[in-house]
Order: C-alpha cells, then sequence, then structure tokens
C-alpha cells in the first residue's frame, strides 16, 4: 500500500508541476517583450549557465563519445574484421542524435537547474520575492524570463558543443585503438549525418533547455519551509526535468524525428 | 468579545479599511473575521502573539495574499479582487519593511535601495543616485553603498530594508516586525524613523509588532489580534490599560490567562 501510496503522491506531483511549469513558461512569453531592458541580466545568466557549464559538458561529451566509439568499434571488429571502419558513422549519428542533447540536458538539469531551483527558492524563503511583488516589478519578468531567454540559448549551443567534444573522443579511440584512420572516421560520420539531424539536435537542445528551466523557477517560486523546503525544491526540480527530459525527448522523436527526419 | 474598530476609529477617512476579512491557511483559520480602519496619516500598530497571524493580516492589505471573504480596500481600491495589473499599480503607493529584511542578496546596499527607482524608471540615474544618497543618509548608512547585504549586520540590513521601502516617497508603509531581533540602541533609531515619516512625510503607517513599548512611542492607535480577529483598538494608553483579560494579559506578558488557555 504504502509503495501504490507514493508512487501515486510522486507522479501527481510531477504532473502538477509540469502544469504550473507550462503556465508559468507562458506568462514568461508573454514578458518577452522586455528582453531588451533585461538584456544585461540575460547575458549573465547566459554565461553563468553556458560557460560555466563546459567543463562539465566536455568530460561528459568526450568520455561518453570516447566508449560508444570503443563499445561499438570493437563489437564491429569482432562481427568481421573492416568493419570497423564504420565506426564513425555510427558515433556520429549517436552523438548528434541523442547522446549530445540528452546528455547535455542531463548535466544541466542537475548542475543548472538544481542551482536555479535554490537560488530562487531561497529568494521565496527569505521573502526577496514578495518584496518584488510589492514594489510592483513583476518576478516572472526579473527573475524567469532572462533565466528562460539564457537557456534558450546556452542549451542548444552547448549541444553542437557536445557533438563535437564526442564525436572527437570517439575520433581518438578509432584512430589509436581500432586503427581507423581519422579521414575514414570523418568520412563516414559526415556521410552518415544530415543537415536535419544537426537541426533536430538543436532543437532538442532547445526544447529541453525550456523543460529545465521552467521546472526550476516552478519549483524556487512554490517554495515553502524554509532550508528544507529549499533542498525539497531542488532534488524535485533535478529529478522532474530529468524525467521530463527522457518523456520529452521519446515524444520529439516520435512526432517530429520519424516522420518528417526519419521517413520512417 | 471582538470589538468593531471601525466603530471607535477617529473621523479621518481610512486609507486602509478591512471588513470581514477571513482567511485559511494550512487547514487554520488564520484571519476569522477582521475589521480594521487605518486612518490617513497615523501610525497603526497591529499586535499579537507570535503566529496570531499579523503578517498575513499585512500581506493583505499589501496584495500578497487574497481573503477568502470580506473586503481589503486601500485609498477606496478593491485589493482584494484586483486584477495582477491593477494591483501593480496600487503597489506603487506602498513601501514594506520585511521581517527580515527582504534585500536581494546579489544586488548591493545601493542596487537595493535603487531597485524600485531603477526599475520602473521614474528618473534619470543621476536623480537615482541622488535620491538613494539622501535615504542612505536618513537611515545612517551612507559609505555602504557597495557592501552586499550578506556584509552587513541585521540592524544594517533591516535600516537598508527601509531605506528601499521609502525611497520612492510611498502613500503607505508597512512594517513587519521591523524592531525584532535589534539591540535597543538600533531599536530606537528605527522607532524614531517611523516617527520621521508620519510627521515629516505625513506617511500612513502599519506596523506589525509584539514590541510593546515600541508600539506606545510610534503609535497613534493599537490594535490587539487575537484568534483570527481584532479584539480591540484604539488610543495606545485606552488599549495599555484595557478592561478587556485578553488584552491586559499580552500587555502586561502574563503567562496564566485567556490567551494562554487557547
Amino acid at each position: 500500500m504504502g509503495i501504490f501510496d507514493e508512487t501515486g503522491k510522486f507522479l501527481l506531483d510531477m504532473v502538477q508541476s509540469a502544469g504550473q511549469g507550462t503556465i508559468l513558461f507562458w506568462k514568461a512569453l508573454r514578458q518577452l517583450r522586455h528582453v531588451l531592458r533585461e538584456r544585461h541580466k540575460t547575458r549573465r545568466q547566459a554565461f553563468l549557465y553556458g560557460v560555466c557549464s563546459i567543463p562539465v559538458v566536455t568530460i561528459t561529451a568526450l568520455f561518453t563519445g570516447m566508449v560508444i566509439g570503443g563499445q561499438t568499434g570493437f563489437e564491429l571488429k569482432k562481427l568481421a574484421s573492416g568493419l570497423e571502419t564504420t565506426v564513425g558513422s555510427i558515433v556520429g549519428a549517436a552523438m548528434c542524435r541523442e547522446m549530445g542533447p540528452v546528455l547535455t540536458a542531463v548535466v544541466l538539469a542537475g548542475f543548472v537547474g538544481g542551482g536555479m531551483a535554490s537560488v530562487i527558492g531561497t529568494m521565496k524563503v527569505n521573502e526577496e520575492i514578495d518584496a518584488l511583488e510589492v514594489m510592483s516589478i513583476n518576478p516572472v519578468r526579473y527573475l524567469v524570463m532572462p533565466r528562460l531567454v539564457a537557456m534558450m540559448l546556452a542549451v542548444p549551443t552547448l549541444t553542437v558543443f557536445a557533438d563535437v567534444v564526442g564525436i572527437g573522443g570517439g575520433a581518438m579511440v578509432a584512430k589509436y585503438q581500432l586503427g581507423v584512420s581519422f579521414y575514414t572516421f570523418f568520412d563516414g560520420a559526415f556521410t552518415t549525418l544530415s543537415v536535419e539531424d544537426v537541426l533536430f539536435g538543436l532543437l532538442k537542445g532547445w526544447v529541453f533547455g525550456i523543460i529545465i528551466t521552467m521546472i526550476a523557477c516552478q519549483q524556487g517560486i512554490t517554495t515553502t519551509g524554509g532550508a528544507e523546503g529549499v533542498g525539497r525544491s531542488t532534488m524535485r526540480a533535478v529529478v522532474y526535468s530529468f524525467l521530463m527530459i527522457l518523456i520529452a525527448n521519446y515524444l520529439l522523436f516520435s512526432l517530429i524525428y520519424r516522420p518528417f527526419v526519419g521517413g520512417f | 468579545m471582538g470589538t468593531d474598530v471601525n466603530s471607535s476609529e477617529s473621523t479621518a477617512v481610512p486609507v486602509i479599511e478591512m471588513r470581514e476579512v477571513r482567511k485559511r491557511l494550512g487547514g487554520k483559520q488564520v484571519l476569522d473575521g477582521v475589521n480594521l480602519a487605518v486612518p490617513g496619516g497615523s501610525t497603526t500598530t497591529i499586535l499579537g502573539m507570535s503566529g496570531c497571524g499579523k503578517s498575513t493580516l499585512v500581506k493583505h492589505i499589501v496584495g500578497l495574499l487574497r481573503p477568502d471573504s470580506g473586503d481589503v480596500f486601500v485609498e477606496g481600491r478593491d485589493v482584494g479582487r484586483a486584477s495582477d495589473s491593477e494591483l501593480r499599480d496600487i503597489r506603487k503607493s506602498f513601501g514594506m519593511v520585511f521581517q527580515g529584511s527582504a534585500l536581494l542578496q546579489s544586488l548591493t546596499v545601493f542596487e537595493n535601495v535603487a531597485l524600485p527607482l531603477s526599475e520602473h524608471r521614474t528618473m534619470p540615474p543621476a536623480q537615482i543616485r541622488e535620491r538613494v544618497a539622501e535615504v542612505l543618509e536618513l537611515v545612517r548608512l551612507t559609505g555602504f553603498e557597495g557592501y552586499l547585504p550578506a556584509e552587513l549586520s541585521g540592524g544594517m540590513r533591516k535600516r537598508a530594508g527601509v531605506a528601499r521601502a521609502v525611497v520612492t516617497k510611498p502613500d503607505i508603509l508597512l512594517y513587519d516586525e521591523p524592531t525584532t531581533g535589534l539591540d535597543p540602541v538600533i531599536t530606537n533609531t528605527v522607532n524614531e524613523m517611523i516617527k520621521d515619516m508620519r510627521e515629516k512625510l505625513g506617511v500612513t503607517s502599519v506596523v506589525i509588532s509584539h514590541d510593546i513599548p515600541s508600539a506606545g512611542k510610534t503609535s497613534d492607535r493599537l490594535a490587539v489580534l487575537h484568534n483570527g480577529r481584532i479584539l480591540e483598538s484604539g488610543p495606545p494608553e485606552e488599549i495599555m490599560n484595557s478592561a478587556l483579560p485578553e488584552v491586559r494579559q499580552f500587555m502586561e506578558g502574563g503567562t496564566r490567562g485567556p490567551l494562554t488557555n487557547d
């Protein structure tokens, strides 16, 4: 009984968070007309989320690309000698279509989403958001919209960066452990990949950026209960956005990639 | 038991008026038919024990909470039913000093105090600098413009909060526990400031407190909140000598009586 209760509560809470996040997204979109006015805040947030995430995204993408290159390369070699030369196409497709966008988003959900929820949650429990309201400053314009714009720019950019780093990692393993030349590796990667693949990866990054921001801001703004409440909001922001990224990833594949890009 | 506050108010037109305001929060009836009228240009202190709903009451005045039933009027405008944009307009008349100062931690003292002016673009930057310097001098924080709130003491943060509240020259000031946790010297400084706001600027003030000596020094009127209702209100000397057992116990700080029997 307990496990069903808890699962039910968890799912209800996640659906509620998604619903409130969607309403907040709509409110933030309506504040986009003030984007020029908030450009300094937006630039600062974009730097914070984009540039400061480069080391963690680099390490994640590099080693993921290396593992994909190594695992698939050795399996292909086992199947038939010489087949490992096609490893570039597998690493390229895996990084640009799935691993780049999803891993970047998952890393940012923890790294940026958690931070965002805890900052806004702390502001909420310290009555800073009430103070903004009393000063007739719309918290959605002041806090949410600049973060949304910054993440809509930062996540796709970091996704492309992760694609490049991951493919580079795969190429190094292919060359030094499988004996596949860089030319063969990149020729395979670029032959398989289409512009649509890269654009679809960017679209994913853009959608994931919105999900991370809206869940983090929604959790932050609805924080109650002091330091413990901030911790709870932070944890929920990370877990809910992580799960919603995975769900959205499948929906994007099913509704956009399969019919319009994959053609199957 | 509840006294109808309106019946004992002065003849001045109330700037803030609450009629039969009820609010339930977290399963508890926090406000249970509050009636309150605050005359223009006066300082009214709402007294009550911790957790009796004082902060909830003040949040209704500024529209941070909406009543489940009843009316809240500020300068004749219905705060309880105002749209978000109307509320933003109504709030331009307000300044509020929060219990924990509520300064934005990422901004310096100068940026915090200048925030309502720079966000609403009511004056050019040079004039904003001048106005901020003026209010920082008023709260004796000149020289601390570049400090972050975390680098200030509790009293200094409170004073910076007061500076931010008055920088727009509001018509109405709300103070949520302005002297809680302050040493006696800073408490008196804050009390003097509250008096100055009324005497020099003619501001209408509502102070939420359980600091009876400070309330006696700064207020024209006291109102005692208990069990979600205003038990009694009137001039300080009248309330200090109240015949109501609950009010007497609160004023005397007695550990036994109707307040502690609830």
